[in-house]
């Protein structure tokens, strides 16, 4: 298993289920490295079934956005599936401020979420 | 850098008013330099945390702005943030020495064609959650929030 700094990645079946470990997404040498590991999932580790729990972030911003997006596209390229969790108040208005609520699929928590995957 | 009293403002409203003027590096991660006290400052006066997370969203992004666009990380440019904050209002403003540019030619990130790209999220962000305004060089934003009137 690769080493993660920013992430906690475990295994529910199938789905790959990711946790931040920073609160604050924003430091930009932090989002970098993010963006490694997040990308890593899918080219290095052949993840196909990814799910992004954000019950411990409460800040993001707009350059960790762009590493979503990136993310989002690489994995859809690998015909596999993202999907997005346990997002609090202000960062679903976010998304939907940027309207990246369309492009991600967000569920409520991760039980529905993994449900989803099914 | 130095803390200005707001002296000889009349007691209660905005007599309380914070105010700091900061000069940041262009590099990564400077912002916060600033953060942790317009943060606390905020809380201070008793903004409550949605408006903090907007107040904070928006400064991040003008500062990592002006570092990365403005001042393309010159070792020879700071960024100058003057940050003011009241019970009734925030105010900060941030200033790069870059050539400026035109706020107007950023595209709408959210057209169905730029969706996915992964940039240029930043100046919507900062006009969402707070009034924003450029001079005219456009190497400098003010960024402004209001408050309602309080309860009570």
């Amino acid at each position: 298993m690769t080493a993660h700094r920013r992430i906690d990645a475990s295994k529910i079946g199938d789905v790959t289920v990711v946790r931040f470990v920073d609160k604050k997404i924003l430091d930009e040498a932090s989002i970098q490295e993010l963006g490694v590991e997040l990308f890593g999932l899918v080219e290095q580790l052949n993840r196909r079934s990814i799910l992004l729990n954000f019950a411990n972030v409460e800040f993001l911003s707009s350059a960790a956005l762009g590493k979503l997006i990136t993310l989002d596209r690489k994995v859809k390229a690998a015909k596999g599936r993202l999907k997005m969790s346990n997002i609090r108040p202000e960062i679903l208005e976010v998304f939907q401020i940027t309207k990246l609520n369309k492009v991600f699929d967000i569920r409520k928590d991760e039980a529905e979420a993994i449900a989803a995957f099914q | 850098m130095g803390t200005h009293a707001a002296a000889g403002e009349p007691a209660g409203g905005s007599a309380d008013e914070w105010r700091r003027d900061y000069e940041l590096p262009s590099e990564r991660g400077s912002s916060r330099l600033v953060m942790d006290e317009l943060l606390e400052q905020l809380g201070v006066h008793g903004w409550p945390p949605s408006d903090i997370f907007g107040i904070h969203l928006a400064t991040e992004e003008a500062i990592v702005n002006a570092i990365v666009h403005g001042n393309k990380f010159d070792p020879a440019k700071t960024v100058r943030v003057a940050c003011a904050v009241s019970q009734d209002r925030a105010r900060i403003e941030v200033t790069d020495d870059g050539a400026g540019f035109d706020p107007a030619s950023v595209p709408d990130c959210t057209l169905e064609e730029r969706l996915e790209v992964p940039s240029g999220r930043g100046v919507m962000l900062m006009r969402s959650f707070m009034a924003i305004a450029y001079n005219a060089r456009g190497n400098g934003v003010v960024l402004e929030k209001r408050r309602g009137p309080l309860p009570g």
